[in-house]
């Protein structure tokens, strides 16, 4: 069995990337992500890891690294945030259509203007259409496991996508928690080391990246999105394997109190946590609610979702990002994966938690109650920016 | 520069790894560069390609004219992916994966090199990886439409500075990249032209022997693009290193070499002249032109004697 430590989410991701046996980490530094590479830079330093750092000059280098690194065949670690995933953005792309199984991950932070380094989802949601795995934790433990899962699913020959796990910035990177680490043995059994069918190797040429003519690139970019599509199967099997393994459970879709509730409130990341204490309370006063947390963003778990919240009456969705002039990236998902349905419950979208806004225990109760009163007035396509100053 | 002789040609290899077939135009003097490269490099390489005309007509999918592992990911990141490959295959090696050798060179054109990916490459030369970088310099962006980069030789009209009533084209100097990656204390810049073979092969195999990042700049003519006939590409490539415009050199660890020393300089207008780039040059901006070219050389073989 392995060993209880306190340890801060950021050092967790680290400490997960040190046993996943990583070869190259390439990062640039940008608050709130620097502790997880500062952490790994020790590692290498003190000889607790022996993998290669580059100290590139830019984001966007950053992962240009990690591509060369991927396509040579080694296991490439890369974190950053907000206005540093924005750099990278066309590298991002790139990532995914040359199927590399780079895992990144993200300390999720607002983006400028005005500048803040505090925590929301606008990168996340910013990176949406770009072809990774985007896969949401909420506390610290999770941080670790899912990064082990990050470089399973990533990796997996039927899946061969790069993989984004996300951690709140501040709220959750910064946040100090017990976290079990488990045996370097046992994560050795559970993450192998890999060998990408497609390598640089003078050996056996490839030609990788490549220009497609409108005769192809409808083929190459349809081949890459049932990729990623399919990959919902093996994030499936690596979620039992892991919970079998290590006995903690991940799901795509997870649910807090959500038996016989008429009404769900749904959240993404660490205010999953505070969230859960609202409904606890709000329980208690009588009314019939849950909780439904996306864990998986990308590809979106359709199947999983509508089984979750299909009996409900109503569905709550706060988005911690805006989508200027129009409804929050995940309500209006939501409301897609819904729209066809026979039996779907209403749905109330929230935007809050901007750049750091904390959302109190009493903010999400109070946020529940308005969706309540909401729906019942019939504003239903009313978008709703959560705790904002009149003045 | 090595004495040319009539059997020298016969020395180089047959074997072509950058293959024929591909979509250049008739005369590039860029294709016929990488062509020498490539047989100068051997099989044992992994080619790291920018943007440019150079991806576009050789990896049109589904063909390729490559038969050495090549990748192609954006414009301005050829550095920093090739330095990628070279940190992954280190940390493979010294972790037991066994790996044949390989040489890693990275190609970019004048936009990729000058403009766009400067940065990327400062920041490859400076962290010390082991590769190659060839900068093929045809002076502008001309896969794009010959726009106009910073590799761009003053009086030159391209689309984006076009000579016209009122403008002759290009008014700034061309950026001195060589002397940028000469700046980085890196072990070994040159510069080379496909209408010296021998020296470009040569320099070629230099750089990649040398442990450390290196930097060769190649003058590729453009006959779409400088506005002359296909067949001139060679005896332009001459011109510019006879008129003293593109001076073969090296820089071994600061020490500069000067390759190829014509008795006389020609004039530039030599140069000049036979390119529609430059057709609406006055005597007085070619004598501009001679006065910066003459000082420019006169300040290398300074640097030569130091």
């Amino acid at each position: 069995m392995g060993r209880r430590v306190a340890f801060e989410s950021s050092c967790a991701i680290a400490e997960a990337a040190k046993m996943a046996n990583i070869d190259v980490c390439a990062a640039y530094p940008i608050t709130p992500q620097t502790h997880i590479v500062e952490r790994i830079a020790q590692l290498i330093a003190d000889g607790e890891l022996d993998a290669n750092y580059m100290p590139v000059e830019s984001e966007h280098s950053a992962l240009s690294g990690c591509l060369g690194s991927s396509a040579a065949g080694a296991r490439t670690f890369i974190a950053t945030a907000g206005q540093g995933l924005e750099l990278m953005h066309e590298v991002v792309y790139v990532a995914s259509g040359m199927r590399l199984p780079i895992v990144m991950a993200v300390c999720n932070r607002a983006l400028s203007v005005p500048l803040s380094i505090w925590g929301d989802h606008s990168d996340a949601m910013a990176v949406r259409d770009t072809g990774w795995i985007q896969i949401f934790a909420e506390n610290a433990q999770q941080a670790f496991d899912l990064t082990l899962c990050a470089f399973r699913i990533a990796e997996d020959p039927a899946v061969l996508l790069p993989t984004m796990l996300h951690i709140d910035g501040f709220h959750l990177s910064h946040v100090i928690e017990p976290v079990l680490l488990p045996e370097q043995e046992e994560v050795n059994e559970f993450l192998p080391r890999y060998h990408h069918p497609f390598v640089l190797d003078p050996k056996s040429p490839v030609t990788m990246g490549d220009f497609a003519t409108p005769a192809l690139y409808t083929e190459a970019k349809v081949g890459q999105d049932v990729a990623l599509r399919n990959s919902l199967k093996v994030i499936l099997q690596v979620f039992q394997e892991f919970g079998e393994r290590f006995g903690r459970d991940y799901s795509p879709v997870e649910t807090y109190k959500t038996e016989g509730a008429e009404v769900l409130l749904l959240t993404m990341g660490s205010f999953s946590e505070v969230a859960m204490e609202a409904i606890d309370r709000v329980r208690g006063a009588g009314e019939k609610v849950g909780l439904v947390r996306l864990r998986l963003w990308r590809p979106f778990p359709f199947e999983q979702f509508r089984q979750v919240v299909n009996q409900a009456r109503l569905l709550i969705v706060l988005d911690r990002a805006l989508s200027f002039g129009g409804p929050g990236p995940v309500c209006s998902e939501v409301q897609a994966a819904l729209y066809h349905l026979r039996q779907r419950p209403q749905v109330v979208g929230f935007i809050g938690g901007l750049g750091g806004r904390d959302i109190s225990v009493e903010g999400f109760q109070d946020m529940v109650h308005r969706g309540i009163n909401k729906a019942k007035q019939g504003k239903l396509g009313e978008i709703e920016v959560f705790d904002v100053r009149e003045q | 520069m090595e004495t040319l002789s009539i059997y020298a040609p016969r020395l180089v290899t047959k074997r072509q790894s950058f293959t024929p077939g591909h979509r250049a135009c008739s005369g590039c003097g860029e294709a016929l560069a990488v062509k020498l490269v490539m047989k100068a490099l051997g099989k044992d390489v992994i080619v790291v390609m920018a943007t440019g005309c150079m991806e576009v007509i050789s990896t049109q999918l589904p063909y390729t004219a490559w038969e050495v592992p090549w990748i192609h990911t954006l414009f301005e990141n050829a550095a920093t992916v090739a330095t990628g490959i070279e940190s992954a295959r280190k940390a493979l090696i010294r972790k037991g994966t066994p790996l044949s050798k390989a040489k890693i060179v990275a190609i970019g054109g004048d936009g990729a090199t000058f403009d766009i990916g400067l940065g990327a490459i400062s920041g490859a030369f400076e962290r010390g990886h082991d590769f190659l970088y060839i900068c093929t310099d045809n002076e502008a962006y001309m896969n794009t439409g010959i726009q106009r980069s910073s590799a761009t030789p003053f009086g030159a009209s391209t689309t984006t500075q076009p000579a016209g009533k009122v403008s002759f084209g290009q008014g700034t100097w061309k950026k001195n990249m060589p002397a940028i990656a000469v700046a980085h204390d890196i072990p070994y810049v040159a510069t080379a032209c496909p209408s010296y073979p021998f020296d470009l092969m040569n320099k070629i195999k230099k750089a990649v022997a040398i442990e450390g990042p290196t930097y060769i700049h190649i003058l590729a003519v453009c006959p779409t693009g400088w506005r002359i006939p296909a067949d001139v590409t060679i005896r332009l490539g001459r011109l510019a290193v006879e008129t003293g415009v593109f001076p073969l050199y090296e820089v071994e660890n600061g020490k500069y070499t000067l390759n190829y020393e014509p008795p006389q300089l020609r004039p530039v207008i030599d140069y000049l002249k036979p390119q529609g780039r430059f057709r609406h040059l006055t005597p007085e901006l070619i004598d501009k032109i001679q006065q910066r070219v003459s000082q420019e050389y006169a300040r290398l073989k300074e640097k030569v004697t130091q």
